[in-house]
């Protein structure tokens, strides 16, 4: 490849200053309510809040007791009360009912809730309705913003693909556009907007609104992000870019993440990967040395690294023997320990990966995989039913089945109505018929949908079929339907290129592009999309694929934010993603910055996988 | 099937697709496995060290001092306070010390009031000077008077812009329908959920529904708003007025459906599911929901039944094999299992007996002979996973059928741990002959390989698998007196 070409990729800006910002206004926060108090938080803020305090820090500013918010009522006998929570209905009433209790006994205490990111109407006023408003005393701890790894910032905010994309709920979108200031003010400004997708659009316009407001004089400053680019999950209705998502991981990290799910950047390696009999919780970074070297890879060549690797440092602790006392001593005060961290983290990474293997195996992972490259490419369609078929009979997995047929769905332009209610019926019977609920929500937002029979053809079929006898007239129905079913996702694709043709093998040790991160078979459409529109530094020539995905395009310059070449920043990109971002995603796009010598920085509403997204269409009990 | 088979074959040769397989006896893990042992080799030399520079962790694997551990803790211990705990915390506080020292000299309140003119103030200033730092400033810091502006009057546009930014707005100055829907409309367009919502929650309180339904039809993005409150809000009566005033009949009947799944009791939701038949859902689902009614009727009768067997200890199968879980709201295919597990034999009038199950909700065979087969299986009855793929013809001859590929009948029951005999005779019939190799390798079912060769006249191969079997055996007379008939006309 074009080595010469190539620039070296720049470093990516400092974001451990977003970490203190969020822990001082926190802190500050917690002052605001003096003296002792017991704090109560959201189950999804812990780990989020644990990347930037702990517990010493929140003693400090005295917290006496820390408790979960969860439907069993709280028995404490501090004064004061403090809440960190979501800005949810459900919350504000558990909240209420323990300020009523204590009404009701005759108690009295302060209360305080801290909403993150923010507050919203709907809570107050049911804590208006709870009769409770007045006795609590509301906040916004404004923590938008988790730099998760030194190129990866999330909002941890999952419920963003629901709220947006099934209820239509525009609640975060002022969320994403404040975030999106706050980066802009430390780190741009930004010269050079593209996006695309509704939200985006949306997103983009509130964030501007915000910018113009602001007295913030950004002009002149070098800034450290040159680019950003926002990007739907969806990218609007029920096509394209869900199938990025819905495909099985096989890099390293993603692989990972589907086996084992990284939670804010760091994993539970259970017992069967420890080999031991206690779980260990492992920051999944750059800063782990043997991690960052296989996260972006290919599974299949990350075993060769490993079993390099170990063989390196046995050579290395072999040099002792024949060690003098002298330079034993040495090799024991500066080499041990690094080689101590290493080992520990190539056994973790070992024995992850065995579990991966056996996990995988178990589960007829290759037969999958198949099914997948089958999918995407559109060849053996009746095959892959019959496997997803038999997926869902076999209760292999319910979330694994409903991916599938998902995928099928997306790919072939929704299935055949035959196809859908026998796998609609087997799928009940297997999983359950409340997922009656799952499937008319995958109908909503567009994932899991039926082809209705030839809309625009049925004139012409009846015509036809007063011709010929009734047996002939399904067959054409048949024709007519296969004609009619050119998806769109198939026409994307063809246009982009996103189904890669290969002679030969695929080298996946030494990939070419950014399909690796599919074994070869599929470029991510968010991840090609990105880098046409950077090439082209705009949407020209790509009108075609820009109706395909339903338009809302932008792409904008700041005409008065100095456009200077030299800058390292010009290299830099921001890459948004509303409604969440996988790890293939991320390792694609790293792939591409090495090669084009930029760095991406990724902006999500969270991480996500197939199942995540599966999971959030699933009706819970209240 | 084997067609299928043999384009699977040229798919994977052919394919760009490098196999990269999760087989056992791969490469790929034997070279795992080796560096396994390779770090284990070390670990003797690790561990005697100590652990300094291993995080803490507790034995629910957080680390020590993390918040997520310490509520677990509080959770145990719910009288105790984080005073005790001071020593152990010592590893977290560490990394307080690396917070910028020259914050804890001034107040952290300084750092909100507004721009810092402090010079020395260095690790936050490049971030704070430049930048509109009211963005960060919590609400309280600022004049109570300026968000209870209550007299003003804002224009809907700004109103909505001010409630953009969190202020408090009253909003009982929109009386006319007109300024509510321009209001209502401002705030579509200024693109925030929560501002449209709040307008929507002030539009529910001050207009008569009808004419809030009338207005939000022409109105989607608000309208889903409302639809998503009231969703949230439990307000199920007003959801389904609307969504009847919209005419979406089947939300209307999948929205009360959902209902269900808050009920507890379930002789209640068995009555509450009876009162869902009714609704107006599609034909297709209609039946759904009459499958979800007589299924959990049939798993009330069946539970009770079953209690009362296993308590009385009269049955066998119940002492063997105590029930683990209730069969209570459990999907039709467990139930199914659940039946063929402990009342196979039954005669098809019980209503626990599998065929019964399997007329009533018109389980595909396909899906019945797995989920019996499964059942059988675990049971090692071997004599009923026979029985299941046995058929007659009308001369009387038996024959071996499945509705699904051998393969998966095999790995059934090598899941269940079958004894070779039983597995090979399945093994047997599996059509591919690459397939049956790959199998009868895999689970030592030496007859088939031998005979497969045999038939293949692979004379190389069945020399090579001599070594394979244990000296001396039956299998290893049977490989040598193939090899010595010279009958057979070898390929190679």
């Amino acid at each position: 490849m074009a080595f010469a070409g190539r620039r070296d990729v720049p470093e990516p800006p400092d974001f451990g200053i977003l970490k203190r910002l969020a822990r001082d206004q926190l802190i500050y926060l917690l002052e605001q309510l003096p003296g002792k108090k017991d704090l109560f938080i959201e189950a999804d803020l812990m780990s989020p809040l644990d990347r930037i305090a702990n517990v010493s820090i929140l003693k400090q500013h005295e917290v006496d007791k820390l408790y979960k918010v969860e439907s069993r009522p709280a028995i404490s006998a501090s004064d004061q009360f403090c809440f960190l929570v979501r800005p949810r209905i459900k919350t504000m009433r558990y909240i209420a009912d323990i300020v009523n209790a204590d009404k009701m006994s005759g108690r009295s205490r302060k209360y305080k809730i801290i909403f993150s990111p923010q507050k919203f109407y709907a809570c107050e006023m049911v804590l208006e309705e709870e009769g409770v408003f007045g006795d609590v005393t509301c906040d916004e701890w404004s923590f938008y913003l988790l730099p998760l790894d030194e190129d990866i910032i999330s909002m941890e905010l999952p419920e963003f693909f629901r709220d947006y994309f099934l209820e239509g709920d525009h609640r975060w979108i002022n969320s994403v556009a404040r975030a999106l200031q706050l980066l802009n003010s430390l780190y741009g400004p930004f010269g050079k907007a593209y996006g695309i997708g509704r939200c985006a659009k949306m997103s983009y316009e509130v964030w501007r609104d915000l910018e113009e407001e602001s007295e913030a004089d950004g002009q002149g400053r070098k800034p450290e992000i040159g680019n950003i680019f926002l990007m739907d999950r969806a990218a609007l209705v029920a096509d394209t870019d869900y199938v990025t998502a819905l495909c099985s991981q096989v890099v390293y990290e993603g692989l990972v993440d589907d086996t084992f799910r990284i939670k804010c950047g760091s994993v539970d390696f259970g017992p069967d990967v420890t080999s031991s009999d206690k779980s260990i919780k492992v920051l999944l970074n750059a800063q782990d040395k043997v991690f960052s070297q296989i996260r972006n890879e290919h599974f299949s060549s990350v075993f060769g690294f490993l079993s390099q690797k170990s063989r390196n440092l046995q050579a290395q602790y072999d040099r002792r023997r024949g060690m003098d006392i002298k330079q034993m001593k040495n090799f024991v005060s500066q080499e041990l320990k690094g080689l101590k961290q290493e080992h520990r983290l190539l056994s973790l990474h070992i024995g992850a990966c065995e579990s991966i293997m056996k996990k995988k195996t178990k589960q007829d992972f290759q037969e999958m995989i198949k099914a997948e490259h089958s999918l995407l490419e559109g060849f053996d369609i009746r095959e892959s039913t019959s496997f997803i078929e038999e997926h869902i009979d076999r209760q292999v997995s319910p979330i694994e089945s409903l991916r599938l047929m998902c995928l099928l769905s997306i790919t072939e332009n929704g299935l055949i109505p035959k196809d859908y209610r026998s796998l609609k019926t087997q799928y009940l019977q297997s999983y359950g018929p409340e997922h009656l609920l799952t499937f008319h929500n995958l109908k909503r937002i567009g994932l899991l949908t039926e082809q209705s029979a030839g809309e625009t053809l049925t004139a012409v079929e009846s015509k036809v079929s007063k011709l010929v006898t009734d047996r002939a007239a399904g067959k054409i129905t048949d024709a007519f339907n296969s004609l009619a079913r050119k998806s769109n996702f198939r026409a994307i694709s063809k246009k982009l290129g996103l189904i890669p043709r290969v002679d030969g093998e695929y080298d996946l040790k030494m990939p070419r592009d950014m399909a690796y991160v599919f074994s070869g078979a599929y470029v991510p459409l968010s991840c090609k999309i990105i880098e046409q529109v950077l090439e082209r530094r705009g949407w020209l020539g790509l009108e075609e694929v820009v109706r395909l995905l339903n338009g809302n395009e932008f792409s904008v310059s700041d005409s008065a934010v100095e456009d200077n070449p030299t800058w390292e920043s010009q290299r830099v990109i921001l890459a948004v993603f509303l409604g969440g971002c996988t790890f293939s995603e991320i390792a694609a796009l790293r792939f591409l910055g090495k090669e084009r010598g930029c760095k991406f920085i990724f902006l999500t509403t969270a991480i996500t996988n197939s199942a995540r997204m599966m999971e959030a269409m699933i009706e819970a009990k209240a | 099937m084997s067609r299928a088979r043999a384009d699977e074959e040229e798919y994977w040769h052919s394919s760009k697709f490098r196999a990269f397989t999760f087989d056992d006896e791969d490469d790929e893990l034997s070279q795992l496995k080796e560096s396994k042992r390779a770090v284990n080799s070390l670990r003797d030399i690790v561990d005697d060290d100590d652990d300094d520079d291993l995080e803490r962790v507790s034995w629910s694997g957080e680390p020590v001092g993390s918040i997520s551990w310490s509520i677990k803790e509080t959770a145990s211990s719910s009288t105790s306070s984080l005073e005790g705990r001071d020593s152990s915390l010592q590893k977290g506080s560490s990394s307080y010390a690396a917070f910028p020292k020259q914050v804890s000299s001034y107040s952290l309140s300084s750092l909100f009031k507004g721009r810092n003119k402090l010079p020395s103030f260095q690790s936050l200033s490049d971030a704070l000077s430049d930048t509109g730092v009211k963005n960060y400033t919590p609400e309280l810091r600022r004049p109570k008077a300026e968000y209870k502006d209550y007299g003003s009057d804002w224009s809907p546009r700004d109103t909505v812009r001010r409630m953009q930014r969190g202020k408090v707005c009253s909003l009982e100055r929109f009386r006319s329908l007109q300024d509510k829907l321009v209001l209502l409309d401002e705030a579509v367009a200024g693109h925030d959920g929560n501002v449209i919502t709040a307008v929507l929650i002030f539009l529910k309180r001050t207009l008569r529904r009808e004419i809030l339904f009338r207005e939000l039809e022409v109105r989607q993005v608000a309208l889903c708003h409302l639809i998503h409150f009231l969703k949230e809000t439990g307000e199920q009566k007003l959801l389904l007025d609307l969504l009847r005033f919209l005419d979406r009949t089947e939300e209307v009947a999948l929205s009360q459906y959902r209902e269900h799944l808050n009920i507890q009791d379930v002789e209640k939701r068995r009555e509450f599911l009876k009162g869902c038949i009714g609704l107006p859902f599609s034909a297709e689902d209609t039946s759904h929901i009459q499958d979800h009614y007589t299924l959990l009727e049939r798993q009330i009768i069946i539970e009770a039944n079953d209690r009362h067997l296993e308590t009385a200890g009269q049955s066998e199968i119940f002492r063997k094999y105590p029930r683990k879980a209730s069969i209570l709201n459990m999907p039709l295919v467990t139930t199914l299992f659940y039946s063929c597990f402990y009342h196979y034999t039954e005669a098809e009038g019980t209503f626990s007996s599998p065929t019964n199950l399997k007329k009533t909700f018109k389980i595909p065979d396909k899906q019945y002979v797995l989920t019996a087969l499964a059942a059988r299986a675990k049971l090692r009855a071997w004599d009923d996973v026979d029985a299941l793929f046995t058929t007659k013809n009308w001369l009387g001859y038996t024959k071996k059928k499945a509705p699904i590929g051998f393969h998966r009948v095999v790995e059934i029951l090598q899941r269940n741990n079958a004894p070779v005999q039983v597995l090979q005779e399945y093994v047997r019939l599996v059509e591919d002959v690459e397939t049956r190799l790959n199998l009868a390798t895999k689970y030592k079912c030496h007859d088939v390989v031998i005979e497969t060769y045999r038939d293949l006249k692979d004379r190389i191969q069945l020399t090579a698998y001599k070594c394979k079997v244990e000296r001396g055996s039956a299998e290893e007379d049977k490989i040598n007196s193939i090899l010595n008939n010279m009958q057979i006309r070898w390929k190679n």
